[in-house]
């Protein structure tokens, strides 16, 4: 984890000493002011931007192992105070979307595999073709469009008090694309488990297909049902990036896109630490999770 | 065999379907089982053993189905049965075990969960009585400490300690057939014995009778008292085990018999390579329109590729299908 942090780290700093711009050319192009070498000069030394780049990251990662990933040049406040205040809104839709797409994708493949070749097999692929491959932020406002703009049934954009009537444009947006993926998965796992030996062994048994299911199929093709959902959870993450911007959501995704504009290098870093952290969070809850179904697993 | 047989498989067809076309996968397979007795089917891979077994308890998948005949068990066609009909006998009045013992387990059940599934199915049991059951039932197919084996998983147990839960499973409720594919196929030779001899054991104490698939022909002596001999979809000979050992009919188990390795042979004779039957069982697609063993056999003349021979009778319940047996 550690090894993972501090290489992601390093790619971040790399990568914004190599990029033309620097905090304090956004700055001034911001502010239409005159490109004056002496200002330049003046805010690079107050942001420590004159000092090189091993030095900078040397005392960034000083700083990271006490905890304290800095303060943001734009605002001024520490960055983990800003990341706790977007990483909650984040989360919320993340898991709103995660939850959208369970609860329909994963019900929509089993019912494709059910009956494969049939008419609503055929439909629900093709759905699902579509939602991987249709933009995101095009859906986004075509959503926002239809539900906000011309019905008027729910707001087009912002956070709004923090309630549902806000999260379900955004968080149905997002789930499109998890959601196809996982009933197009959940239809190959059940295809896959459906020609096992044991499900032949269990229909020799006398079994109904109800029974089928629900004693031998279901935990069978969960498993590699929750690698999808662990994937997918994680980029959702990436995914957030485009539907917070759209919907003005007040997200770790907004947060980093306004921060990679400006070049506000500790706000970048700190944002996109929490990502990699909530990519190994989810992993490993996927591992223990993998450990409760199946038993060759945690005897292993 | 005087009694209405158990099991009796009339002109059995079975097809390939796909689209329009359809293939001839088992054709006019006829034999009966009675009830206690031991009947082995034997052939090469490929002949339609297998399927035909499953054919007897509607567990044919697409695109396999049957094409014509009948199955009566017990005087009822099981062919016209409709699915709650057929699910009440499979696993109760007809099972079956499987040759891979490591797959045809649920991996992420116990092992005493999947031997209990059966008395809840078929006895009404709840899982507390089921479970009781399951031990016992471990216990008969001689499995040590049963009452803590059963909270194992597959996966912790040796091939042949799942073929036993196999056979566990298989005779929970003492059903009338056991149709056993290839039982001891995956296992050692020393387990084998062992699986062999448990299975005659728990057949003969409780008049199961066995339909026995094997291309072994060791284990069809060991274990028959009858036997077919398949080839290519077609049931070619139907003898007594001890007259197709002694007098093989058909060129085909002529072969068989003499492809079998006899121990010291090579020492007391001069050194002859193993005999073998020259050729391949033919594809589906292509299987001849006569006799189709003819492209293979050294007896073959014209009139074996005109016509499927029809069955000569050798005696009660013997037959073989061929111009030029003997």
């Amino acid at each position: 984890m550690i090894p993972t942090i501090l290489a992601v780290s390093l790619l971040i700093f790399v990568i914004f000493s190599v990029i033309p711009g620097s905090f304090t050319s956004s700055l001034i192009a911001d502010g239409k002011g005159r490109n004056d070498p002496k200002v330049v000069e003046q805010m690079n030394k107050e942001f420590g931007l004159d000092k090189p780049v091993y030095q900078r990251f040397g005392s960034y990662v000083v700083n990271l192992v006490q905890l304290d990933l800095g303060q943001s040049f734009r605002t001024r406040q520490p960055v983990t105070h800003m990341l706790l205040e977007r990483a909650w809104p984040t989360m919320k839709l993340a898991i709103a979307a995660m939850t959208i797409a369970i609860l329909i994708g994963v019900p929509l493949g089993f019912v494709a595999a059910l009956k494969p070749g049939s008419l609503l097999d055929a439909a629900t692929m093709i759905a699902a073709v579509s939602g991987l491959s249709l933009p995101q932020f095009w859906l986004g406002l075509l959503a926002m469009y239809v539900f906000a703009l011309t019905l008027g049934w729910l707001p087009s954009f912002g956070y709004g008090d923090g309630g549902i009537r806000n999260l379900i444009l955004p968080a149905v947006t997002l789930s499109v694309a998890p959601l196809a993926l996982l009933a197009r998965t959940t239809r190959a796992a059940v295809l896959d488990v459906m020609s096992a030996d044991f499900i032949r062994t269990a229909r020799s048994k006398g079994m109904n297909a109800y029974r089928l299911v629900t004693w031998h199929l279901m935990r069978n093709a969960l498993v590699l049902i929750i690698t999808t959902v662990g994937l997918q959870f994680g980029s959702l993450m990436g995914q957030a990036v485009v539907i917070e911007k759209l919907f003005s959501w007040p997200g770790l995704g907004s947060l980093l896109v306004d921060s990679v504009s400006m070049r506000d290098i500790p706000v970048v870093q700190g944002a996109i630490l929490m990502i990699v952290l909530w990519f190994l969070i989810i992993n490993t809850v996927v591992d223990v999770l993998y450990a409760v179904i199946d038993p060759r697993i945690s005897h292993g | 065999m005087s009694a209405p047989p158990l099991l009796e498989v009339r002109n059995l067809h079975i097809d390939m379907r796909s689209g329009q076309e359809r293939l001839n996968v088992v054709e006019n397979v006829s034999f009966s089982i009675g009830a206690g007795e031991t009947f082995g089917l034997v052939g090469e891979s490929g002949c339609g053993k297998s399927i035909t077994a499953l054919s007897l308890i509607g567990l044919l998948n697409r695109p396999l189905a049957v094409g014509q005949g009948e199955i009566l068990f017990k005087g009822q066609n099981l062919l016209k049965m409709n699915g709650s009909e057929l699910r009440r006998l499979r696993g109760n009045r007809i099972s079956m075990i499987f040759q891979e013992p490591m797959t045809a387990l649920n991996p992420l059940a116990t092992v005493g969960r999947q031997i209990a599934e059966m008395f809840v199915l078929h006895q009404g049991s709840t899982w507390h009585e089921a479970e009781r059951k399951a031990i016992a039932a471990l216990a008969q197919v001689q499995v040590p400490a049963p009452d803590k084996r059963i909270k194992n998983y597959p996966h912790q147990m040796s091939g042949g300690m799942r073929q036993r839960v196999m056979i566990a499973i298989a005779l929970a409720c003492h059903p009338d057939l056991l149709i056993a594919d290839e039982p001891t196929t995956a296992l050692d030779v020393t387990v084998q014995a062992e699986i062999l001899k448990l299975m005659q054991e728990l057949c003969d104490q409780r008049g199961t009778s066995v339909l026995m698939i094997s291309h072994d022909l060791g284990v069809i002596a060991k274990m028959c008292q009858r036997v077919g001999i398949m080839y290519a979809g077609h049931l070619v000979e139907e003898r007594a085990v001890a007259d197709l050992f002694r007098r093989p009919a058909h060129p085909y188990t002529h072969g068989l018999l003499a492809s079998l390795p006899v121990l010291g042979q090579r020492k007391l004779n001069e050194r002859k390579p193993l005999q073998e039957i020259e050729g391949i069982v033919p594809s589906i697609a292509a299987f001849p329109t006569g006799c189709r063993f003819e492209p293979r056999c050294t007896r073959a003349s014209p009139i074996c590729r005109d016509a499927v021979p029809g069955p000569s009778v050798l005696g009660d319940y013997s037959f073989v299908r061929c111009y030029h047996h003997g």
